[in-house]
Order: C-alpha cells, then structure tokens, then sequence
C-alpha cells in the first residue's frame, strides 16, 4: 500500500465504515510509514477539536426572539389559511 | 447497544408523531421540532455564511418554509434531514447575494486532489487546543474554516460537527455517496494543513509556551 492509496482510505478508516481486511491493510502501512501516522493523528484531532469547539453556539435571548418570530409567523399562517 | 437503538426509534417515532400533528395545523407541536432543532440549523446556517446576520435569517426561513410545505415531508426521510436540506438551501442562497460577483453552488468543486495532498507532514503539540485561550482558539478555528470552499466546509459541517451520516449528508445536499466522502476527506485534509501552523510541534520543544 502506498501512502496515496492510504489517504483515499483515510476517510473511512476514520469514520471506521471500512471491512477488516483493508483496515488490517492501513494499520500495516500506519506501523512502520510515519508521515501517514501523523497526518491520520492530527487528522482526527481536527474533526475533535471542530466538533468540540461550540463555535456558533445561539445564545439564549437571541433563541427566543427567533422562536418567538417563527411561531408568531405560523399562527399567522395557519389563521391565513383556515379563513 | 439496544438500549441506544431503541431510544433513537422512539425518537423517530416521537418526531412524525409531532410532523403529522403539525401538519394538522398544530402549531404547539411544530414549537416542539423547532425547539428541538434551532440550535443546530443556526450553527449549520453560521458555518456556511460565516455571517450572523444572514444566519438568523435562515433560521426563521427555514422554519418557516418547512411549516408551509409541511404537506409535502413525506416521512421517506427523518424531519431534520428535510429541515437541514431547506436550510442548506436558505443558506447558499444568503452567500450568493452577499457573493454576487461569483457562483456558490455544492458543485464548486474548484480544487484538484493534488491540493488537498498534505504539504507539510508536522507532528502536533499533545493537546494543542490548550495552547491557546479559548476565546483565540475558537478565532483560530472560524478564520482556518471560514477559507475551504463552500462545498467542503458545508460537507464538513454536517458530517463531523452536526454528526449526520454519510447518507443522511448526501441526501440533505442532493450529492451522491462519492461525492459526500471525497469532499469530506478534501476538507479534513486542508483543514489539518491550514491547522499546522497554530498547533506543530516545535522543532526540540514541547508546544508553543
């Protein structure tokens, strides 16, 4: 396996959606290749630190006033269409 | 294991049974769903363009156009599959008038494999996210996302922030399976690179302190 072969696997040996026979393959090539070792490691530590982030998070007053618009807005709706 | 799967079919039935009651003109039960899903619509619609404004917008848009076309859910697919395909669309809209010297469509696809091949192979701190404040960390982190592609980041955003399947991800933006799974390795791939500068390991030391 070459470490071209291992990036297009990378996805799945991430998202562990891959059978055993490739995993066992990537593993293979992961134990003595350290460029692939580095870049699956500081791969997966971008998916965690983006999924841990809480970049966009809706702060609270600013989650009402929507709710509040969007409801006031269907009940419109709803009357619109029932008359 | 069946403890999980059985507390997500309860959730799946529990969401149609609130989808059909709205779409008998329930208003109560479709507070429910958007109760249960604004938090998510607005940080998908934020991703995509990178702006609070337009994102709040997509977040009362898409709402409501869901609640109009209620009608038409067929129930093939879960309610936030449908809800994330609407905003999705909402979303590139906003882009695109805010962009209008340029196209922004799920098809940009701009970049070559070559681009996304890692440049620079550098090992990281251990913890890197703790070498900054947080408030400078989460700076780092919308700058390093806010340059993908729009295709890569929305990509990105549904399959390894907002936690969708493969599947579900490739049905929410009308793209097939392939195409989910190379734009998610292209965009995990540049993210990392961009990433390096903040977080390797410098050369003979432990982190950047």
């Amino acid at each position: 396996m070459t470490c071209t072969d291992f990036l297009k696997e990378l996805t799945d040996y991430l998202d562990a959606t891959i059978d055993a026979s490739t995993q066992a393959e990537l593993e293979d090539h992961l134990a003595w290749c350290h460029n692939c070792y580095v870049i699956c490691n500081t791969t997966k530590k971008t998916i965690e630190i983006y999924r841990d982030s809480q970049l966009y998070e809706l702060p609270d007053d600013l989650r009402t006033r929507l709710q509040v618009a969007i409801l006031s807005k269907c009940t419109a709706k709803k009357k619109k269409s029932t008359t | 294991m069946a403890i999980i799967e059985q507390k997500a079919r309860d959730t799946a039935s529990d969401e149609l049974a609130l989808v059909q009651a709205a779409k008998r003109g329930d208003v109560s039960a479709f507070e429910q769903l958007v109760k249960r899903y604004d938090r998510n619509i607005f940080r998908i619609a934020q991703h995509i363009t990178q702006n609070r404004e337009d994102a709040e917008d997509v977040v009362q848009d898409a709402f409501l156009k869901a609640y109009e076309n209620l009608e038409q859910f067929q129930g093939n697919s879960k309610f936030y599959t449908w809800l994330v395909r609407i905003a999705v669309n909402e979303s590139l809209m906003k882009l695109r008038r805010r962009r209008s010297d340029r196209t922004v469509s799920l098809d940009e696809d701009i970049q070559t494999e070559e681009d996304s091949m890692p440049r620079e192979v550098a090992d990281w701190s251990p913890n890197p996210e703790q070498l900054y404040k947080q408030g400078e960390l989460k700076d780092i982190l919308r700058k390093t996302i806010q340059g993908l592609p729009a295709s890569f980041r929305t990509v990105f955003v549904l399959r390894d922030v907002e936690g969708l399947s493969t599947e579900e991800t490739a049905e929410a933006l009308d793209l097939s399976i392939p195409a989910v799974k190379s734009r998610l390795l292209r965009a995990r791939l540049q993210l990392r690179e961009r990433l390096n500068k903040y977080f390797r390991k410098p050369k003979g030391g432990e982190g950047k302190k």
